[in-house]
This record gives C-alpha cells, sequence and structure tokens, in this order.
C-alpha cells in the first residue's frame, strides 16, 4: 500500500498539547492535513503498545505531545512518556523499523504555532523517508 | 519474587523466522510485577512481532494471551485452545512458566521470552535487587537477614574476606560487602556471637545437585 502523503497519527495531551492543536485551528493557522489527533489525558497513558498499534494499522509515524517539563498536571507522566518513547525508539531499530519515525514533544497549551510547527516538521522528516511496508490490520485478542 | 528481564529482540526474532502464527502468552505472577511478562508486556512484544514480521514483507500473526500463573498446571492448560491456534508459543513467565506450557504441548514449540534472572525485589521503583539464591538452608536467622550466599560475590561462609573496603567489595565498588553489612547489623543488636565463631563449611547438598529439587507435602497431596 502507498500513499501520497504520509500518515502521523498525534497523541495529544488533553491539557496542553490537545488545545494546543484547538488553538492552532481557532488562530487559522495551516498545518499539514495527514494528522490524526488523539486526545489522551496525559502522554503518561501512551502505552508502547498504542504506538506500535498505530505503526501496525498504517501509521507512518507517531507523535506524542506532552507538556513543558515540570507542567505535567500529573507532576510526571510527560516524564515517564518520554522515556518511555526513548525505550520503544530502541526497539523499533531492533524491529527494522526507523526510529525518528517516532517522537515526543513538550508544548503549553498556549504554543498553538509550535503544534502547527511540529506537524509540519514531522510531515517532512516521514517524507524524506522510504514508504513502510505493513501487514493488513489483525484483531490481536487478550 | 522470580525476576526477569526480555531477551533482547533479536535473538527472539532468530527463533521466530519460520513462524506464521505466534501466540504471546504473559504471565501474572511474578513477571507481571517486575513488568518484563505480564498483560502488558505480552500486549507490546505482539504488537512488536506484527511489526518486525510487516518490514521483512512477511506478515505474522501474533496474539497476547495472559493468565494469572503460568506455573499452575490448570492454569498452564487453559493454554492449550490458544496453543492450538499457532504454530509457536512466546512464553513471557519465568523459566517455569516456559517449561509447564511446554509441557501442555510437547510438540510445540514454545520459546522463552525472557530471560529468568534472580530472586529478588524491587529496591526502587525500576530497580530490582537478587536478594535470594533458593539455596534450600536458610541462614538468614543468623545472619541478620543479609544474606552471604546471594549478597556475596564468593557465597562466604565466614567472612568478610580480604578484599572488602569501606564496606564495598572488591568485584565492584558499587556493591556493599554484605559481610561487611551482617557484621555492622549484628553487632548494633549487640548479637556478635555468630560473627565469633568459625562457621563449618555450608551443605550444599540441598542446593540443587542431584537433579531437581522436589518437596512432598503428604498433607496437601492428593
Amino acid at each position: 500500500m502507498t500513499r501520497s502523503e504520509p500518515l502521523l497519527v498525534a497523541f495529544c495531551c488533553y491539557w496542553c498539547a490537545y488545545a494546543a492543536a484547538d488553538l492552532a485551528g481557532g488562530m487559522r493557522l495551516s498545518y499539514p492535513p495527514n494528522v490524526r489527533v488523539v486526545e489522551v489525558p496525559c502522554s503518561g497513558r501512551v502505552e508502547p503498545e498504542l504506538i506500535l498499534r498505530a505503526l501496525n494499522e498504517g501509521a507512518d509515524g507517531v507523535m506524542v505531545a506532552g507538556c513543558l517539563e515540570g507542567d505535567c498536571h500529573y507532576q510526571r507522566g510527560n516524564l515517564r512518556a518520554r522515556r518511555r518513547v526513548e525505550r520503544l525508539r530502541r526497539l523499533l531499530e531492533e524491529l527494522g523499523v526507523e526510529p525518528e519515525r517516532v517522537e515526543m514533544f513538550n508544548l503549553s497549551a498556549a504554543m498553538g504555532p509550535r503544534f502547527a510547527q511540529i506537524v509540519a516538521e514531522m510531515t517532512e522528516r516521514l517524507r524524506g523517508l522510504p514508504p513502510r511496508k505493513f501487514q493488513a490490520v489483525e484483531e490481536a485478542g487478550a | 519474587m522470580i525476576v526477569a528481564q526480555a531477551k533482547p529482540f533479536p535473538e527472539l526474532a532468530q527463533m521466530l523466522q519460520d513462524a506464521r502464527r505466534v501466540l504471546v502468552a504473559g504471565c501474572g505472577g511474578c513477571v507481571a510485577v517486575c513488568q518484563a511478562g505480564g498483560e502488558q508486556e505480552a500486549r507490546i512484544l505482539a504488537e512488536a512481532i506484527r511489526l518486525w514480521a510487516g518490514e521483512q514483507g512477511r506478515p505474522m500473526e501474533a496474539r497476547a494471551v495472559v493468565v494469572p500463573r503460568q506455573c499452575e498446571p490448570e492454569w498452564a492448560q487453559s493454554l492449550g485452545p490458544a496453543m492450538d491456534e499457532a504454530d509457536v508459543v512466546v512464553s513471557l513467565g519465568c523459566g517455569v512458566g516456559v517449561g509447564f506450557l511446554a509441557e501442555v504441548r510437547p510438540g510445540m514449540r514454545v520459546l522463552p521470552g525472557l530471560n529468568t534472572s534472580f530472586g529478588g525485589g524491587t529496591v526502587s521503583p525500576g530497580v530490582f535487587e537478587e536478594r535470594c539464591r533458593m539455596c534450600g538452608d536458610c541462614v538468614l536467622g543468623r545472619t541478620g537477614g543479609i544474606c552471604p550466599v546471594a549478597r556475596c560475590a564468593k557465597n562466604l561462609w565466614n567472612g568478610p574476606c580480604g578484599g572488602s573496603a569501606d564496606g564495598r567489595c572488591e568485584v565492584d565498588p558499587q556493591v556493599s560487602c554484605a559481610w561487611h553489612q551482617i557484621a555492622q547489623r549484628l553487632t548494633a543488636r549487640g548479637e556478635t556471637g555468630f560473627l565469633e565463631e568459625i562457621a563449618p563449611p555450608k551443605d550444599w547438598s540441598t542446593a540443587g545437585d542431584g537433579g531437581p529439587r522436589r518437596i512432598v507435602r503428604e498433607d496437601l497431596a492428593s
């Protein structure tokens, strides 16, 4: 399967990045339309399984966006998220997937322009990578 | 608890080369507590296997299941039907769990997804330390609760050795000298008697020689 534009999944914290995405829209800022924003209660909610699943189901890249360091509504969720993303990137390398497809960002609810800029940067980065080979979606029960 | 850690993925990938349908079996016991082989880790590994296989251009099914403890025959057997739908099983149990699952379906390949490491506990979040080597003849009552078998690099019975300096072990300055700790604790308690005795050689016959150890409790046996 190929597509003209890379698909980017953005897990955005309710307290900051999701509001920043909202603000970017409210400010009428233009950013690539290939991003799918998923609201999460905290970036610390984003388990590695969710990122891997997004990649398995067709995402070309995943960004996790949490509050600025020191500003987490739950104190340390964003710090944990960053460490999990770093660990997952090492696993991705072992799986044969470019680790730069996954990235953690920190921003505040007031940083609408920064959100638009990050989406544009990630999209540009993904465009520069070879197209992904991924399998059809299989339901993984537990 | 039994502390384990994930095998490096390339090692697992090597064993999964010919697989088509993989069952990743998590365990809700010790390995879930040390976050190496519980439900969450099983789901992550199943997704990782699918991603790895997809990147290689040969899609693979990978499904995650979990039972409360793989080291109980009933729970291990409950995985039988799910195992029948797979051609390879990756057990995220400790070595005991892998062995029990292999007994459920002796004709199937059951692979270890973890390296079973030691009997230990969590000393701070994400840090696990060995505390017991399961030697079968516990001496903690005499050594102030500090185990010379598990925590002395030489398993010394009359320590400390000459390599102990400033309370640190000569094998690694990060490691505390177990015998230094034992001496300090017993001295603080005013129980120095044991330290002044020459302990006879430890009876290692309970520690694993002579084949797998077995305990039979007549009051529990069926």
